[in-house]
């Protein structure tokens, strides 16, 4: 992962027992106990035990589980609704578990924004009202928090619903209430809570891709709890699998896809891993523009400029593959003087053939960032694929 | 050899004494408040003349719940007027406003503890069981060396008595808010008052207010009731309809009391409906 990026929240050590007496169930914890042998001899349940992860500013994490893997406590760990048992949980430069009463309240006013799974709006309140709400507790001046709650409803494409109560809206409405809500009330953190799962399909896809593209705009630090591993792969940035309140792996989608940590985690992605049926003629795109080999450096520098892109496939007249061109040896030749681009090609790219396992082409993005040429037998190119068509493709595989 | 029986009636007729004895100035403040509050509220319903309050209950069922209710209602307080018992109503009708407001003054604030604080509601529940199974009747008796013979005697009894269902449904209508709401307000940080005054008292107001209705209507039967101790009102027109066994005059009294029962649990129950 990228060292430089700042931390925003440090999790250490983290452990939660439900019970009264903590202390004994962590002692057989250490002692190599497992949770229900710790429920049998203690009467208590180990919901976390030892979570350690870091949730980098501007990222979008997803913590994924199935159901009793600890997920829902362990975010609400984070802004204390539950108290932890052991560790520490660190945001910015405040220790969240030491904070007094009321400390905590201002941390959970200025920090954290919640969304919630069964959305939990407030019935007697209007939608405006409701978006409001974050604002009105920390005390902001009534023009100013309806100012910011109605540009909260704008983004979330509420505009117009501001007087209906929540039961007049359709469940994915409610929830784009409850997404106002945390936007409105501008907290360092968004914290959602299977925000999505009581949704249906459709209704859920749309949610996702709006979330990536508020996410785009906001780079607003998000904690994601779900269950679901196509969500997960869909909008995380990185995940943390959690399995009996233990966490399995910590990885960007590509890791956990390409180099699950254990049987666990290559069973769960079993479901979803369709890379090693699909192929890279799934994901692949047609080219958008392609060079010849005897044009010259200007006329490839202006269809890379017309297309947005800074480097080019070159081929000859019968679409074999010749090489590639980038936007900086075109501006060399162009320099120099030179009247075809042939003498600048790069061979420095990755090909495939039309039935490459989609799998396989992770590892070669991480190498490079061209896009994947996919040529025929006899060189001639098909396609190109580009990184996220990979991941969108296996999403997609997933959904069906 | 005979077990002797335990002065439990002792104990309790001492306690009373030794309370109206020390306390005689309190009781005496408290009697003449009420008392003024009575005459006040007596002599402003009086002085309305009959047509005026009728077409103010009436308006006020229109508004409220529906033109069915305020027909029904003006046609039964012109039966009551022509029967000859409007001014026993009106003291009725007195005696039930002051008792309620007493009583609800008193149970909401300890509703909503009850509500908050575990400790309090296993105390206050079996306080509240006595308060509802002790027969009605009892109330009357030590009242009287409290606050004498008459109106306030009939008001404390009263409250007493109607006071714990709206402790009660306070208590409820708070509990039941969804655990979800309360943890959506302690996730954006709010403290207790704002969790109390902008989501759970709002969200329990429908159970409130029945619990309001309730109050009331246990409240309209007490004073009635307090008849026996001197409560002036349509309680004592049946009272003497009793002791001068007269059937005719006593069913009139109490359908005049029917009628305004009916009345108000209509216009209470439609507040509590309007509420969204």
């Amino acid at each position: 992962m990228d060292e430089t990026r700042n931390v925003k929240i440090q999790v250490k050590g983290v452990s939660k027992v439900f019970g009264k007496n903590p202390k004994s169930a962590l002692e057989l914890r250490d002692q190599g106990l497992k949770r229900p042998e710790i429920l049998e001899k203690t009467g208590q349940t180990l919901g976390l035990s030892n979570i350690s992860f870091d949730v980098y500013e501007g990222e979008l994490l997803v913590i994924m589980g199935l159901s009793g893997s600890g997920k829902s406590t362990l975010i609400r760990c984070l802004n204390r609704l539950i108290d932890i048992s052991d560790g520490d949980i660190i945001i910015d430069d405040e220790h969240i578990p030491s904070l007094s009463v009321k400390e905590l309240l201002e941390c959970r006013r200025r920090h954290f924004s919640m969304v919630f799974q069964n959305f939990a709006l407030f019935p007697h309140k209007t939608v405006l009202q409701n978006a409001q709400f974050g604002l009105e507790i920390r005390g902001i001046a009534p023009a100013e928090r309806d100012k910011t709650a109605r540009e909260a409803l704008t983004q979330v494409g509420l505009d117009g619903w501001e007087d209906a109560y929540p039961n007049q809206l359709s469940g994915g409405m409610q929830q784009r209430v409850g997404l106002a809500r945390a936007l409105a009330n501008d907290a360092s953190v968004l914290l959602m809570d299977e925000a999505f799962s009581a949704l249906d399909p459709l209704i859920r896809k749309e949610m996702q891709e709006e979330l990536l593209q508020l996410q785009s705009r906001m780079q607003k630090t998000t904690v994601f709890i779900t269950h679901d591993l196509d969500e997960a792969l869909n909008i995380g940035d990185r995940i943390v699998l959690l399995k009996d309140g233990e966490v399995v792996q910590i990885g960007t989608p590509e890791q956990i896809l390409t180099q699950p940590a254990d049987d666990y985690v290559r069973r769960f992605i079993e479901g979803v891993d369709r890379s090693r049926i699909l192929t890279a003629e799934s994901a692949m795109r047609p080219v958008r523009t392609t060079a010849r080999n005897g044009d010259g450096p200007r006329t490839a520098l202006h269809r890379m400029r017309e297309n947005s892109v800074d480097s080019i496939y070159v081929t000859d007249r019968d679409r074999h593959l010749q090489g590639l061109l980038e936007a900086e040896e075109a501006s060399r030749a162009v320099d120099a003087g030179a009247d075809t681009i042939s003498d600048y090609l790069t061979q420095d790219f990755r090909t495939v053939t039309r039935d490459e396992p989609l799998q396989n082409l992770f590892a070669m993005f991480s190498e490079k960032s061209f896009p994947i040429a996919v040529v025929d037998d006899e060189k001639r190119l098909l396609g190109v694929v580009v990184k996220g068509a990979v991941l969108d493709e296996l999403a997609r595989a997933g959904d069906q | 050899m005979e077990i002797q029986s335990i002065p439990l009636g002792d104990w309790i007729e001492g306690g009373l004494t030794w309370l109206t004895t020390e306390y005689s100035v309190v009781t005496r403040a408290i009697s003449r408040v009420t008392q003024t509050g009575i005459e006040g509220l007596n002599a402003g319903l009086m002085w309305l003349p009959v047509w005026g309050l009728l077409a103010l209950v009436a308006l006020l069922c229109w508004k409220a719940a529906s033109p069915r209710l305020a027909i029904g209602a003006a046609a039964g307080m012109a039966l009551i007027w022509n029967l000859g018992l409007w001014d026993p109503m009106i003291e009725t009708l007195t005696l039930v406003v002051i008792a309620t407001l007493v009583a609800v003054v008193i149970a909401i604030p300890v509703g909503i503890l009850a509500a908050l604080s575990n400790r309090l509601y296993r105390v206050i529940m079996p306080v509240l069981d006595f308060m509802q199974t002790m027969p009605a009747f009892v109330y009357l008796i030590p009242a009287i060396p409290f606050f004498g013979i008459g109106s306030v005697s009939a008001i404390f009894a009263t409250v007493i008595f109607s006071m714990p269902p709206a402790i009660r449904f306070t208590t409820l209508g708070i509990r039941q808010v969804p655990v979800e709401l309360i943890e959506a307000a302690d996730a954006y940080g709010a403290n207790r008052r704002q969790k109390l005054i902008k989501v759970q008292l709002p969200l329990s107001l429908p159970t409130v207010m029945a619990g309001i209705n309730q109050t009331i209507m246990l409240a309209l039967s007490m004073v009635v009731i307090a008849a026996m101790i001197g409560a002036d009102g349509l309680g004592s027109e049946v009272w003497r309809a009793i002791q001068r066994l007269r059937p005719g005059d006593g069913f009139e009294a109490g359908i005049a009391v029917v009628i305004l029962a009916m009345i108000l649990d209509r216009l209470t129950q439609s507040l509590t409906k309007s509420r969204r």
